[in-house]
């Protein structure tokens, strides 16, 4: 059974690409932070990196994805190209919205990267409707839909898990679980002990998973893709992991358990992924960091040629709001 | 061309939506009661769709406006053209998230690459006794978002031709129908009307009443009466009220010199002030008297009777007002 269920080198590399990739441009973005030369508000998602990375294993380019604020790391994971995503991220022309969405509205269609909203919550109504246009198509897409431990709390995880449900719509809700909403715990926001269980108020499947182990991570993500594509209705998949960095980067994490934050960061999962894949024999040290040295230099290029660019002309404020321009 | 037919606003937009489905297999309905088995809703607007165009168009959604306004977003980026059905306006406000940080916003932040050309429909006005929470018009709520066009229909005839183009439409509409109005029957043309233009629905040259809405019928109401007292109101139906028809107004204002704006929704803060301040800014040296408005009392809409009726501008309130403008 055990060997069954176990990745392929193959498997965990493409893992281990896309989490590597999520974290050197998460760090990336915070030393630009840091030195003053990127100002936004940022909420990273280091120490998440596992759940996207194995969920986009399942997922093709017109599979679409709704995520949160915290959703760099989706975005990454489903193919958003570096250099849009640099662009935007310093308000730039050349971004992927013209640098008028910023980080908390990521968008690229043309990878599946549909909506990210700054809006707890907001990303699973929209998902639902992704799945009813995919179920309409007939083409067996999937519509993913990321939110945090916190959204399971707000009227519209129950609004939309119940819809979901009812029209049988291929959508996955993908609950990455990293124990905090903002600065409060799970335990003192949330009276079920594991979000999973309320999957069966809505008649769904519902599974908990450690998201930081690609193997646990990618089966459930893998079941609970083809069970949408088959026409066999949404499920919930609770995600646990851990959020390195707060709420915001600037938040010092005071209300964090000291001891429990420590566990976390020497479980680290991006390393212990890396080590996996060197001690299982898969892949050699040097490949690996060959594959880091090719991430680390596009995103030299995408931060060179995003704070080149030109920020976007002040008619922009009239484009975009409805179709035609305003006069 | 099809022959003009005498209907009701309700029958006639039952009619659009029956037309715009048939026309493009875009087109989508969802809403609370909306398919057959449940009678195709409260007021029976969406009868027949989904025996016609089958459920996996026209979806009887649960009481979940947020999940229902969600779904017609994530359709509309997903290549469809739904149209939900938020069944009053009141419940809009359960769905105020989706509506206003998403549906208005998507195709701005995400600098046109993602658009939501939906329509949400809802019903709402006093006159049945409907108390404080299934009677107020919200127009000026949506109307102060980007991004969010405002349609109030007044006729059958603008019910079937704006409906239609609010479906065809590539922005979100919000699409306003008057519950005491919906069964008033009218001609029907059967012709589409673009959105954003105005109508001068009487012509006169003594001041300029500004309505949409059930308040047209009022407005005309009360210019019937002025006239037998010699004074001659041109009436102008908004029908659009975001992007509102400043070029028809400020025509007709600059023609009479004296303007009053009408709502039925609580006139602190409504469309009246915006568009009498525009009145103001652009018409000043021209104006004969200072713009007045009439809206609704300064409270939540009432139960009792006398209490509801007087709440609501009503045609002799529109009349008193008017002569007001009038004498010097």
């Amino acid at each position: 059974m055990e060997n069954d269920l176990a990745l392929t080198g193959a498997q965990l590399l493409a893992i281990y690409r896309l989490a590597i990739r999520i974290r050197l441009n998460d760090e990336r973005v915070i030393k630009e932070m840091m030195a003053g030369r990127l100002v936004t508000p940022y909420y990273s998602a280091r120490g998440q990196e596992i759940i996207p990375a194995a969920v986009s294993l399942c997922l093709d380019d017109d599979d679409t994805i709704c995520t949160i604020y915290r959703g760099t790391h989706d975005m990454v994971a489903k193919g958003f190209p570096l250099d849009l995503l640099w662009a935007e991220l310093a308000g730039r022309v050349t971004g992927s919205c013209k640098g008028k969405g910023g980080p908390m509205h990521l968008t690229f269609p043309e990878k599946g990267c549909m909506v990210t909203t700054g809006i707890v919550g907001a990303s699973m109504p929209i998902a639902n409707g992704l799945g009813w246009a995919a179920q309409l198509d007939g083409k067996g897409r999937v519509s993913i839909a990321n939110f945090g431990d916190g959204a399971a709390n707000i009227g519209a995880f129950h609004e939309s898990l119940n819809m979901a449900a009812l029209y049988k719509l291929p959508v996955v809700f993908v609950c990455q679980n990293n124990r905090y909403a903002e600065h409060t715990t799970m335990a003192r926001s949330t009276a079920v002990e594991r979000l999973s269980l309320r999957a069966a108020g809505y008649a769904m499947p519902g599974v908990t998973v450690d998201g930081n182990d690609p193997q646990e991570m990618y089966h459930a993500a893998r079941e609970a893709v083809d069970r949408a594509r088959a026409g066999g209705g949404p499920t919930l998949i609770e995600a646990m992991t851990y959020r390195f960095n707060g709420h915001l980067i600037g938040d010092a994490g005071g209300y964090m358990d000291k001891a429990e934050y420590a566990t976390a960061q020497a479980a680290d999962p991006v390393p212990r992924l890396r080590r996996q894949l060197i001690d299982g024999g898969f892949v050699d040290a040097a490949a690996l960091e060959t594959i880091e040295a090719d991430i680390g230099a596009e995103i030299d290029a995408a931060v060179s040629a995003a704070f080149a660019a030109d920020f976007p002309e002040l008619a922009e404020l009239t484009r975009d709001v409805f179709a035609q321009e305003i006069a | 061309m099809t022959a003009p037919q005498k209907m009701t606003i309700v029958e006639a937009i039952n009619r659009a939506l029956h037309d715009a489905m048939a026309a493009d297999p875009r087109v989508l309905v969802i809403g609370e009661d909306v398919a057959d088995p449940e009678e195709g809703g409260v007021f029976g607007a969406t009868k027949g769709l989904s025996t016609a165009f089958g459920e996996a168009r026209v979806r009887t959604a649960p009481i979940a406006e947020q999940a229902i306004v969600g779904a017609a977003i994530g359709a509309s980026i997903g290549g469809y053209r739904p149209v939900a059905e938020v069944m009053m306006m009141n419940f809009t406000t359960v769905a105020m998230d989706m509506l206003h940080n998403h549906a208005a916003k998507l195709r701005f932040m995400s600098g046109g690459q993602t658009a939501v050309p939906i329509v949400v429909r809802t019903t709402t006005g006093a006159g049945f006794s409907t108390g404080g929470q299934h009677s107020d018009y919200l127009e000026a709520w949506f109307a102060h978002m980007p991004g969010m066009k405002v349609v109030a229909p007044s006729t059958p005839d603008d019910a079937y031709g704006l409906l239609r183009s609010a479906i065809e439409d590539e922005d979100p509409v919000l699409f306003i129908e008057n519950i005491p109005s919906l069964w008033t029957p009218g001609d029907v043309t059967f012709e589409k009307h673009p959105l954003g233009k105005a109508r001068v629905t009487r012509v006169g040259t003594d001041l300029t009443i500004i309505a949409h809405s059930l308040m047209v019928g009022h407005a005309l109401a009360a210019a019937v009466e002025l006239e037998g007292e010699g004074i001659s109101a041109e009436v102008v139906d908004l029908r659009t009220i975001a992007p509102w028809d400043r070029e028809t107004v400020l025509a007709s204002v600059g023609k009479t010199g004296r303007a009053l704006v009408v709502h039925e929704a609580v006139k602190a803060f409504g469309i009246g002030a915006e568009i009498a301040a525009t009145i103001q800014e652009e018409l000043w040296g021209r104006l004969r008297r200072p713009v007045k408005r009439l809206g609704g009392a300064y409270c939540p809409v009432p139960f009792s009777k006398p209490l509801e009726t007087a709440f609501v501008p009503q045609p002799a309130d529109i009349a008193a007002m008017a002569r007001d403008l009038i004498a010097d």
